[in-house]
């Protein structure tokens, strides 16, 4: 099965409630995926935080691992490296590195040189990923998913049939700065993709399918696709079932595969666009009564922007 | 008229309540929130209105095998598979249903008002669905005997695979599918769908102006030029 939920606000008033809002869509799909989940949050930068010392605009590094990793040894050896300029938070299970553009590759050169069993989950200006085992409701309350403010957020929550059960393993993918994926579904020639992006040079993180998507999709668009040209690649190269929800740092698309195999709701209102696996994740959103309400059609990609 | 509250109690809760009812009993289910599994294994005569959007399975596996069941009537939309497995009675959607809609529904009759989604009718059994507005793509697949009845739209592969269900469409169809063919219709087939119309209360379709989908039959009888191959 799975879950996938893409919330974008449209009335910054809501940006307030829009974990409130991510929670109650993550609670109703938790049968759908109670292995495992990963959640995207896009925000700007709270007022009032100027991020760390002398950095404008900092770039979010968003930390895992499938193993125990003392947290706080790594932000301090962070902190003793870099000194001001890279500020670190806890956020879900992992961390998150705040770093000015001109130090971002060597900061991820010395986390995986340093501690090998630490991953990168995501990179963005905006977006930071988190991703734990377990039940989503719970993970949702246990890193108070609830109180987080914001103006996008995309999420998964996993059953598991392609590869392991694991944090590496849950969406979202993250292959490229603020881009993000999840799937709902399998891919049957995802090998044969993954080899012929890797003869490319394109390193991978996991064995899971979803991240040959992901990794393909950004591959298209740093080839110079739009999102929308992308998604139509991916349609037209990866073979299998899917519901895919992508989102970049303004803007959300949802595509099914030609058969529509994995379901997909969406709501829209002057507010906010939702969307989701199924109808209940939508059914306590604000304002659901005079939502606009459909199935996206097979084979067609669907963008919002802000 | 009993109500039982999807706020207040569970869907297996709320289905042993319905299983409760005796004939000619009449029940409401309040804020369903697509739920799923909602009124489903009935087979008791009771009315049953469920007030809101409903999830998947809604109405699954009702009735008897004399054709008898609940009435069941969903106010608002619904998700995969409403009525399937159906032996008897009816269910009406009032708003639009999403995939398989009917699917492998044996007895009984299904109205959806809105549009229903992908796969309607999916090997239906026997029973009558009747779509007001479109259906979506491959509708009717593998449908093995009953009838559909589509008022709006058929989207692409109508019919692919048919056995011998027989499926009547008053708009235009996207395309058939494989060993899916137009009949012209005759006396039989106007006496059809002038009776589902009659229950489904869809005056906008005209009984004479349908066009009518069967079964080419080439797909799944044995071939005699194939004998040599046992």
């Amino acid at each position: 099965m799975c879950g996938v939920i893409g919330l974008l606000i449209r009335d910054r008033s809501l940006e307030p409630q829009l974990g409130q809002m991510l929670q109650g869509m993550i609670s109703a799909l938790d049968e759908r995926g109670p292995d495992s989940s990963g959640i995207a949050l896009y925000a700007n930068e709270p007022i009032g935080d100027d991020g760390p010392a002398g950095a404008v605009n900092p770039v979010k590094i968003s930390l895992g691992s499938d193993e125990f990793v003392d947290w706080v040894q790594v932000g301090d050896a962070l902190t003793e490296r870099f000194g001001p300029v890279a500020d670190h938070h806890r956020f879900g299970p992992g961390l998150v590195v705040r770093v000015p553009e001109s130090l971002e590759v060597e900061v991820k050169g010395v986390v995986t040189a340093m501690w090998p069993r630490i991953r990168v989950l995501a990179t963005g200006m905006y977006l930071r990923v988190l991703k734990d085992t377990g039940r989503p409701i719970d993970t949702c309350a246990r890193y108070g998913v609830a109180d987080w403010e914001g103006y996008l957020a995309v999420a998964h929550t996993r059953m598991a049939t392609e590869s392991a059960v694991t944090v590496l393993h849950a969406h979202p993918f993250v292959p490229s700065r603020d881009l993000c994926v999840v799937h709902n579904g399998s891919f049957s020639n995802y090998a044969t993709v993954r080899r012929s992006l890797m003869a490319d040079g394109v390193q991978f993180d996991s064995d899971n399918d979803s991240e040959v998507a992901a990794r393909y999709l950004a591959m298209r668009l740093s080839a110079g696709d739009d999102l929308e040209e992308a998604t139509r690649w991916v349609m037209k190269e990866m073979d299998g079932f899917f519901t895919l929800v992508i989102s970049t740092s303004d803007a959300m698309s949802v595509v099914r595969d030609a058969f529509a195999c994995k379901p997909a709701v969406v709501a829209e209102t002057d507010r906010y666009v939702a969307v989701a696996s199924e109808y209940r994740a939508l059914a306590e959103l604000p304002d659901i009564a005079t939502a606009t309400v459909f199935e996206p059609q097979p084979e067609e990609v669907y963008t919002w922007s802000r | 008229m009993e109500s039982l509250s999807c706020d207040d109690l569970g869907t297996r809760a709320v289905n042993h309540r319905l299983h409760a009812l005796t004939d000619g009993e009449r029940v409401q289910v309040l804020h369903p929130r697509g739920r799923h599994n909602l009124a489903v294994g009935i087979s008791r005569q009771i009315a049953v209105t469920i007030d809101g959007n409903a999830g998947y399975f809604v109405g699954g596996l009702c009735g008897s095998s004399d054709g008898s069941g609940p009435d069941i009537v969903v106010n608002g939309f619904v998700g995969w598979s409403v009525a399937e497995n159906l032996m008897g009675g009816s269910v009406r959607v009032r708003g639009s249903a999403s995939q398989s809609a009917g699917s492998s529904a044996r007895g009984g009759t299904i109205v959806i008002e809105g549009d229903a989604s992908l796969r309607a009718g999916i090997s239906l059994k026997g029973a009558k669905l009747a779509i007001g507005g479109d259906a979506g793509a491959m509708s009717g697949f593998m449908a093995q005997s009953g009838v559909i009845l589509i008022g709006g739209n058929a989207g692409h592969g109508l019919g692919d695979s048919l056995y011998e269900a027989v499926i009547y469409v008053a708009g235009s169809i996207a395309s058939l599918g494989s060993d899916a063919v137009i009949e012209e219709i005759g006396d039989e087939d106007l006496r059809a769908v002038k009776e589902l119309v009659g229950e489904s209360g869809f005056d906008h379709i005209d009984a004479t102006r349908v066009t009518k989908v069967v079964s080419a039959r080439q797909l799944y009888h044995f071939s005699t030029h194939n004998h040599g191959a046992y």
